[in-house]
């Protein structure tokens, strides 16, 4: 279970994130990813209430970063230490922004 | 240790999750370290679900043993679909930038980085893949 909501203020979109984003959940905010980012130039990520991410929620992760690194800039915010400790093993530390 | 059979199918994840997150309960098991153990335990069963048995479904065979004692777990997965070792895939060159990774390869990374031990045996016309982690360390 994801819930998943959005707060657009100007080029800001912050997209919070409460749950669990497994393979179940991961297309519900790939939807949003794919059709919600034309012409934001800062994309924030809250996932302080995110219990939960496995490989398909990171890859959800990475297609936002990829379209931002084209238009703009992404933050991921107050990731819990499980949440963290995946993107270590994985690398993904390096390639997002995690504050 | 408890047997389980079922469809491989990725809407099945949540019903095996949810069985073995109750045992690794049970046995105490920290929710950091259960999180730990089911996403080891989804990248696995979803790969069975996505590519054991290309465009059919076939069954899974899942056999966890929990040791309370030594507040260890090791669980077996077997399908009978096409002979296949995930370990031999090659690991995601995690240096790299967001705009040169690739979106293969993630799970199973996951699973060799995140378990103690990680083994793939074909036997019997069945894949068989093992991970085992002590959480008492």
């Amino acid at each position: 279970m994801l819930n998943i909501s959005k707060t657009q203020n100007d080029g800001v979109l912050t997209i919070e994130l409460e749950g669990r984003l497994d393979t179940t959940s991961a297309p519900d905010l790939e939807a949003v990813v794919k059709s919600d980012l034309d012409g934001v130039k800062e994309l924030i990520f809250e996932v302080r209430k995110l219990e939960y991410i496995s490989s398909a929620g990171l890859r959800t992760f990475l297609s936002a970063q990829k379209i931002m690194n084209r238009q703009g800039n992404m933050t991921v915010m107050h990731p819990s230490e499980e949440v963290q400790e995946i993107f270590d093993v994985t690398g993904f530390s390096d390639i997002l922004n995690i504050q | 240790m408890k047997k389980i059979e079922l469809q491989a199918t990725l809407e099945n994840t949540t019903e095996l999750l949810s069985i073995i997150e109750k045992e690794l309960e049970e046995a105490g098991c920290s929710m950091k370290e259960q999180m730990k153990i089911s996403v080891a335990v989804e990248e696995i069963f979803v790969n069975i679900a996505n590519y054991a048995y290309g465009d059919s479904v076939g069954n899974a065979e899942i056999d966890i043993d929990v040791d309370n004692d030594k507040k260890s777990i090791v669980i077996l997965f077997k399908d009978c679909g096409t002979p296949y070792n995930p370990l031999e895939h090659e690991d995601p060159d995690t240096t790299l930038s967001a705009d040169e990774r690739e979106i293969g390869g993630l799970g199973i990374l996951i699973v060799k980085k995140s378990m103690d031990e990680v083994s793939y045996q074909y036997k019997d016309g069945k894949n068989i893949l093992t991970i085992s982690y002590t959480w008492s360390k």
